[in-house]
């Protein structure tokens, strides 16, 4: 293992951070303001990817279906909130999950109906493809250093949004009491479904950017999504910076356990052995951290409650 | 999740030679068509269905269910099939863990099972069963194919990888049985993974001469597309799995100029191939697939044994259905003796027809290649 590829693993776990970061703050928004387990969520991550593969299919032009992206998810949202969401803020837990799982066989039936059961077609524009030599002749893909970026200007835009907006003030006022604001004469569904709107747009956001490399299929966001609650559970609920330092961990800790536990394990164990042995060990690596994490703050890292 | 429900056939009058039989053929047909994996599925029914409906026979009934990707749901069809729908010949199933809970039981209870796709080793080792015919391949025999073209292409150091579940260790054990180099690294991706940077680094850093690796479905289409991105142009190899027409199209041009391993491809030039490609166009507008050309052979197969014998006498049928009399759109088509197919396993490469792109066969990786699983098997 020489340095330049552990270099390149840390951009990679980075990389892969940022990305669930983009879904795990919408999914924690939801969950912290409204209280709501949002399993459609990675629906809604999935409407972006198709979205983009749509509009750059019909367009040529990569912009435009970031912006499509970011329009569907968001407006998908908005929908699901007025129908269905809105409904299930007064009842438990389980009739959330019940619900919005309905809404994940509803979106993924829904895609198939309209776009047929093969994947699409989305690529990365010619302008951005192809490998860049950083400093220390470590070659790097130009894209995926572009969505650490993406996602690193999202982050600090989330962080001037809730810190510095009056919106912001109302989210955070609507996390810790939500009748004491609707008393002050906020209208709290209307804020309700601008969050919720902002949580898709940002999920929608994810799946474009990642469907690029990816591939853009029915129920590519589920297991995105379940990697997304582990990084809120890790980084506690509500949290914004909790879900950043969990993405970050996350990413981290399963891009490098997967190149490096082999390694590891191949310095006492026959070869094929220690692959095998490696990879299954390194495919639950993120949940004994959650475990961990959970034992030391059983609120997570940035949990309030 | 949608029940498609019953497609009942009424086929058109006219038989063929004569031999109406007593009450006729009916096949259950559990394959998947929800959810990510419903495009593979699809295409089996609808090869399937072409064949029967170009046949004109009246009595063959199918019954078409959805098992989602689940193998409980498909043991329920199973069950429902044989005990309310009293079907003779059961078929479809496109996933191995799927087949390994619905077969076994199947072929116990004296109904044929057909396999369009799946071909798990078990099966076709110890688990042998003189009811369960294979009309795809065995599991191992496209990354055979793959390792035979490795070892004439002169590749000396490979780097191979698929992932860590059954189908993933047969496929590099398939390799390896045929390959003779070294191997410059072997790695197993979880189930599902989609991203593959940390493989591609390793690959990039290992010295390798080659790739070669089995991801099926989306997991192969986003290591294309993030393997080309990557700036390495080591040649890559793999099984007809990732290089699909239904799938090729979302892989795009990233694909264009592998080689890949089938034992169809739809430029086998013979009349039974060349008619089958053209009226699965006209029928359905797309071009057919590995999958589609699975699910016509097995209807062909069907119709075959069943101008030959009545399904009430089981070991007439049986030995109707051994004899493989049917024009298969691979050409030479037989059984083995543990009933699976010995057939040539072509190399393919990718390339682009206008704005589409598909497959044109460059040559052959094995010749009338069994499977290594058959001397297990005691039937």
């Amino acid at each position: 293992m020489t340095i330049i590829l552990l270099i390149e693993q840390v951009l990679n776990g980075l990389q892969f951070g940022v990305m669930l970061f983009l879904m795990a703050a919408g999914l924690t928004l939801v969950f912290g303001v409204m209280g709501l387990i949002n399993l459609a969520h990675g629906s809604l991550y999935m409407v972006g990817a198709f979205a983009a593969a749509a509009v750059a299919g019909a367009t040529g032009s990569f912009l435009l279906a970031m912006a499509a992206a970011l329009g569907a998810a968001a407006i998908a949202g908005v929908i699901v909130e007025m129908l269905v969401i809105r409904r299930l803020y007064d009842r438990d837990h389980l009739d959330q999950v019940l619900a919005t799982f309905a809404l994940i066989l509803i979106f993924s039936e829904g895609t198939r109906w309209i776009f047929g059961s093969f994947p699409l077609y989305l690529n990365i524009p010619p302008y951005l493809s192809g490998p860049i030599t950083l400093p220390g002749d470590i070659q790097y893909p130009l894209y995926r250093l572009v969505i650490i970026g993406v996602g690193l200007l999202v982050a600090a835009g989330l962080f001037l949004l809730i810190s510095r907006t009056r919106l912001g003030i109302r989210i955070r006022a609507g996390e810790s009491d939500r009748e004491m604001i609707a008393a002050l004469g906020v209208n709290i569904s209307v804020l309700y479904t601008i969050v919720f709107a902002l949580g898709a747009a940002l999920a929608g956001l994810a799946g474009a950017l990642v469907g690029a490399i990816q591939s853009v299929q029915v129920g590519m966001g589920e297991p995105v999504l379940i990697l997304a609650f582990v990084v809120i559970v890790i980084g506690g609920i509500g949290s914004i910076t909790g879900a950043l330092v969990g993405s970050l961990l996350v990413g981290l800790t399963d891009t490098l356990g997967r190149t490096l536990l082999p390694v590891l394990f191949g310095t006492f164990m026959e070869a094929s052995a220690a692959t095998t042995v490696g990879a299954a060990i390194a495919s639950m690596l993120i949940y004994i951290l959650m475990a961990v994490v959970l034992i030391f703050r059983p609120t997570g890292l940035y949990g309030a409650r | 999740m949608n029940k498609l429900g019953k497609i009942a056939l009424a086929g058109v009058a006219a038989l063929w030679a004569g031999t109406a039989l007593a009450d006729g053929v009916k096949v259950g047909m559990i394959t998947t068509l929800s959810g990510g994996g419903a495009g593979l599925g699809i295409d089996v029914r609808d090869g399937f269905l072409l064949a029967v409906k170009q046949s004109g026979n009246s009595d063959i009934e199918v019954v078409v269910e959805d098992d989602q990707r689940k193998p409980e749901i498909a043991v329920q069809l199973a069950d429902k099939m044989i005990q309310s729908e009293k079907v003779d010949v059961l078929t479809g199933i496109i996933w191995s863990n799927l087949a390994m809970a619905v077969v076994p039981s199947a072929t116990a209870q004296g109904k044929f099972y057909l396999s369009p796709n799946a071909g798990p080793s078990q099966l076709a080792g110890e688990g042998c069963h003189e009811n369960y015919f294979n009309v795809a391949w065995q599991n191992d025999n496209l990354h055979e194919g793959a390792g035979a073209y490795a070892k004439d292409a002169g590749f000396k150091n490979t780097f191979i990888l698929a992932p860590n579940y059954p189908a993933g260790t047969d496929a590099l054990a398939g390799y390896k049985r045929f390959y003779e180099g070294e191997l410059a690294g072997e790695v197993y991706t979880k189930l599902g993974q989609t991203d593959y940077a940390a493989e591609i680094a390793q690959i990039r850093a290992s010295g390798a001469d080659s790739v070669f690796f089995f991801l099926p479905g989306g997991m192969g289409i986003s290591f294309l597309k993030q393997y080309s991105d990557s700036g390495i142009d080591l040649p890559v190899v793999g099984p007809a799995f990732s290089f699909d027409q239904g799938i090729l199209q979302a892989v795009g041009d990233a694909a264009l100029g592998i080689k890949n391993t089938s034992q169809w491809s739809k430029d086998i030039d013979n009349p039974a191939n060349n008619a089958f490609v053209e009226s699965f166009q006209a029928e359905y507008g797309r071009l057919p697939s590995l999958y589609a050309s699975q699910g016509f052979d097995t209807a062909n197969l069907l119709l075959s044994a069943m101008g030959k014998a009545d399904i009430d006498d089981a070991d007439a049928f049986r030995a109707a259905l051994k004899e493989a009399d049917f024009d298969s759109v691979r050409g030479d088509f037989e059984f083995g003796p543990n009933n699976h197919p010995i057939q040539d396993i072509y190399v393919r490469e990718v390339i682009k027809e206008g704005d589409v792109l598909t497959n044109k066969i460059v040559g052959v990786a094995l010749e009338d290649r069994g499977d290594a699983y058959a001397e297990k098997c005691k039937m």
